[in-house]
């Protein structure tokens, strides 16, 4: 009952978003928003540059390199210097230099992958300096997926637009007022927005002595989900009340993660001029993303015969170790899909007490390429590599020059795309490998056998596809996980956007082939089966041997499949 | 040409974190201690005059008088400085173990109750380690006991507990819950009269 009038409630909020956010987004990037202009024009000129100086594709991603790489040393200088800083109430020293490079990396990268417990580790100043970087990836990935559908929509162009203003317009006129609106409503609700350090209790009602950690929370789990980060203040994320205190802010945090990038796919067919086109992408996102909640949310009801066998036979709220009596079973097996599934990663639940098969759904949803609906910017992105993939399987079966939106798919866009899609995998399991064969990375997993393997095959998932989630009684915080971790995050990234610049660019030079009777369309069902199809024979192909050493022999364990 | 774009860079940054690092974060904290002080310093609840612990922080309660919250995997149990989980896996026997040993703690101190009517968040830990509830399941297992020890009537405390079930929120999201604090602190009062 609770579980269904949540999914109502959703899709009828993220429907109106589609709708609305989709085309503000759209007015956004196309420069027809301009509420905001007294501010904009100051930031532009501090740039030096200004919306009319468009880049080329090299130049575009030059820049967004060279601005990750600084943002990258900022954030690891500002959290090696933190002893010395303000705004440490606590007096945390320090953070090592491995955690303080594979934090950085995590939160420019917009994976937000946490080696650390928050609350017992980054000073406030330190915490308000990640926060920074979970406005800033957001908008670096939808420039990134606003310069692919300009190469896309545009004919015989050499440019694809201006970082600089694109990233600044993203903050400005989507995430920051959202972001806003929102971190209001988790302050009113009960989550802590304070500078004035832990409170403490001594002796309460049975003899109970606290010290309960604070400090500037709510701001950050705004923007944590809206720009799909993940990673939150304290150590046990989205499950600790103080950041989300109560099923309307669960609620809430689901419906920010999920809003941009399904959005994202109105202002695509919005500047493609046809709503069918991004209808249809749509389309693919949410079959995905329905059937991974159907699957997850059936597994995680379901009593866990290993804990009926220890005497609990009775287990009417399903599994419950490492859940919230405020979320329950299903919510949070809700919650932990949208996550995984949109690069999110944050957690109001112990991923790694999840069933087997509610697991499996879990790192299923992110070794499909994070396109259901994926990141902010890397969900568009990454699927339109799939659906050129997809064009272009259609087009062998016809035997005709593929094209995608008029324009001509060929050799040297295929294996762009085909280079932005298996960088991912190529990744996660060349990391896995090298991690179980090694002792240092077999000394990580807490739970033994198949568990163990889930657990570092999971940490890999989440990090090459910067989504941050964890199976997380890996520890992590070792050298090893540290600098291999930070490798995964950065592939993850940016071996995939300069191949999608690149495909801009090459799209962007291309002249627009007028639509004929043979042409391949690529707004209907059959293509939106095409596009799923390929989503899943690529994720299948490379996967299936992996995850089956993993969650699928531990549930056949069980004694049964499901 | 390549100067520039580090400087363009090194700008951005510093403009992002003088906007988006203090500028944002000093609205919310601005606002939320105007307008909401009681939840933005942490939701403290005070019994007289005492500030007993936060309306969202779990507690340990041990003694059989109060009713008791759910396990806690952090260490020690409801740390609120360091939130965790047991990240056990579902077939870790570890957790098995576990649970066996909560069970056997909750069939002991509550008489006459089964294994088959102990709901599974009595027995498992939560996901932060610090859940200030618990389902009304295991709150209305605990009244004889709770009533027993206390001198009240079952009927009474049975009436205590029904009043501070918190259904789902507007009938729709989330699941039914009772928060512990809140339960106990109106326990000891209609133990006073």
């Amino acid at each position: 009952m609770g579980f269904f009038w949540t999914i109502v409630t959703l899709v009828v909020a993220l429907g109106i978003a589609w709708r609305y956010l989709g085309s503000y987004m759209a007015a956004v990037f196309d420069g027809r928003v301009r509420w905001l202009g007294w501010v904009e024009r100051p930031i532009y000129r501090a740039l030096g540059t200004s919306p009319e100086r468009e880049q080329s594709w090299k130049r575009y991603a030059a820049a967004l390199l060279v601005f990750s790489a600084v943002s990258i040393l900022f954030t690891y200088l500002m959290l090696r210097l933190q002893g010395s800083l303000p705004l440490d109430p606590q007096h945390l020293g320090a953070v090592p230099p491995a955690l303080a490079w594979n934090t950085a990396v995590s939160f420019v990268t917009n994976t937000n992958w946490q080696n650390y417990g928050g609350e017992t580790t980054l000073s406030y100043l330190s915490q308000m300096t990640l926060v920074v970087q979970q406005f800033v990836s957001p908008a670096v990935g939808i420039a990134v997926a606003i310069a692919l559908v300009r190469g896309l929509t545009r004919r015989d162009a050499s440019t694809v637009g201006n970082f600089w203003v694109d990233v600044t317009r993203c903050m400005l006129y989507i995430l920051l007022p959202v972001a806003f609106l929102a971190g209001i409503v988790y302050v009113g609700q009960g989550g802590v927005q304070t500078l004035a350090g832990p409170a403490h209790v001594h002796d309460a009602l049975n003899g109970v002595t606290q010290t309960i950690a604070r400090g500037p929370i709510a701001f950050m789990e705004a923007i944590k989900q809206l720009g799909t980060n993940g990673g939150g203040f304290l150590n046990a994320n989205s499950a600790t009340p103080f950041e989300n205190p109560t099923a309307l802010t669960n609620w809430l945090s689901i419906f920010l993660l999920l809003c941009i990038p399904f959005s994202l796919t109105y202002t695509f067919g919005k500047m493609a001029g046809s709503r069918r086109q991004g209808a249809a992408l749509l389309t693919a996102m949410a079959l995905i993303f329905g059937a991974w909640v159907g699957f997850t949310s059936y597994a995680e009801h379901q009593a866990n015969p290993a804990v009926a066998a220890a005497g609990l036979p009775h287990q009417p709220t399903g599994n419950m170790e490492g859940k919230e009596v405020r979320f329950g079973d299903t919510s949070s097996a809700l919650f932990g899909v949208a996550s995984t599934q949109t690069s999110t990663g944050s957690a109001d639940a112990a991923y790694d007490s999840f069933t087997p098969m509610g697991g499996f759904g879990l790192i299923t949803g992110m070794m499909l390429g994070e396109v259901s609906p994926g990141g902010t910017g890397s969900g568009l992105y990454t699927i339109l590599l799939f659906a050129i993939v997809a064009v272009f399987i259609g087009g062998l079966m016809i035997g005709r020059t593929p094209e995608y939106l008029g324009k001509k798919i060929q050799a040297h866009e295929v294996k762009l795309a085909g280079l932005g899609i298996l960088i991912m995998p190529i990744a996660v399991l060349a990391l896995t490998a090298v991690a179980v064969s090694v002792h240092a990375g077999r000394a990580g997993p807490l739970n033994a056998g198949p568990h163990g393997f889930s657990e570092i095959l999971y940490a890999f998932t989440s990090q090459a596809n910067n989504n941050g989630s964890a199976f997380a009684g890996l520890s992590g915080d070792t050298a090893f996980y540290n600098v291999l971790g930070g490798i995964a995050m950065l592939l993850g990234r940016f071996a995939v956007i300069v191949p999608v610049l690149a495909l801009a660019g090459a799209l962007g030079a291309k002249n627009v082939v007028p639509a004929g009777l043979g042409t391949f369309r690529t707004d209907n069902a059959m293509f939106v089966g095409l596009v799923i199809g390929a989503i899943m024979l690529v994720g299948a192909l490379t996967f299936f041997p992996a995850i089956s050493l993993g969650p699928i022999v531990e549930q056949l364990s069980h004694g049964r499949f499901f | 040409m390549r100067l520039k774009v580090i400087w363009s860079a090194l700008r951005l940054v510093v403009l992002s974190v003088v906007v988006l690092g203090l500028g944002y974060n000093l609205l919310i904290v601005g606002i939320g201690q105007a307008a909401f002080s009681g939840q933005a310093n942490g939701s403290l609840v005070k019994h007289h005059g005492h500030i007993v612990g936060s309306r969202l922080i779990g507690q340990q309660f041990t003694s059989a008088r109060f009713f008791e919250g759910r396990p806690s995997a952090t260490s020690p149990p409801y740390n609120a400085s360091s939130s965790a989980a047991s990240n056990y896996g579902p077939t870790n026997p570890a957790l098995l173990k576990e649970i066996r040993t909560n069970l056997a703690a909750v069939l002991e101190e509550n008489p006459g109750v089964k294994a088959s009517q102990v709901p599974p968040d009595l027995v498992e830990s939560s996901a932060s380690g610090l859940d200030p509830d618990i389902s009304p399941a295991a709150a209305y297992l605990q009244v004889p006991r709770v009533a027993r020890v206390n001198h009240l009537p079952v009927a009474t405390v049975r009436d205590l507990v029904a009043k501070h079930v918190s259904g789902r929120f507007i009938g729709l999201y989330g699941a039914p819950h009772v928060n512990v604090l809140e339960l106990n602190l109106a326990l000891l009062e209609l133990a006073k009269h």
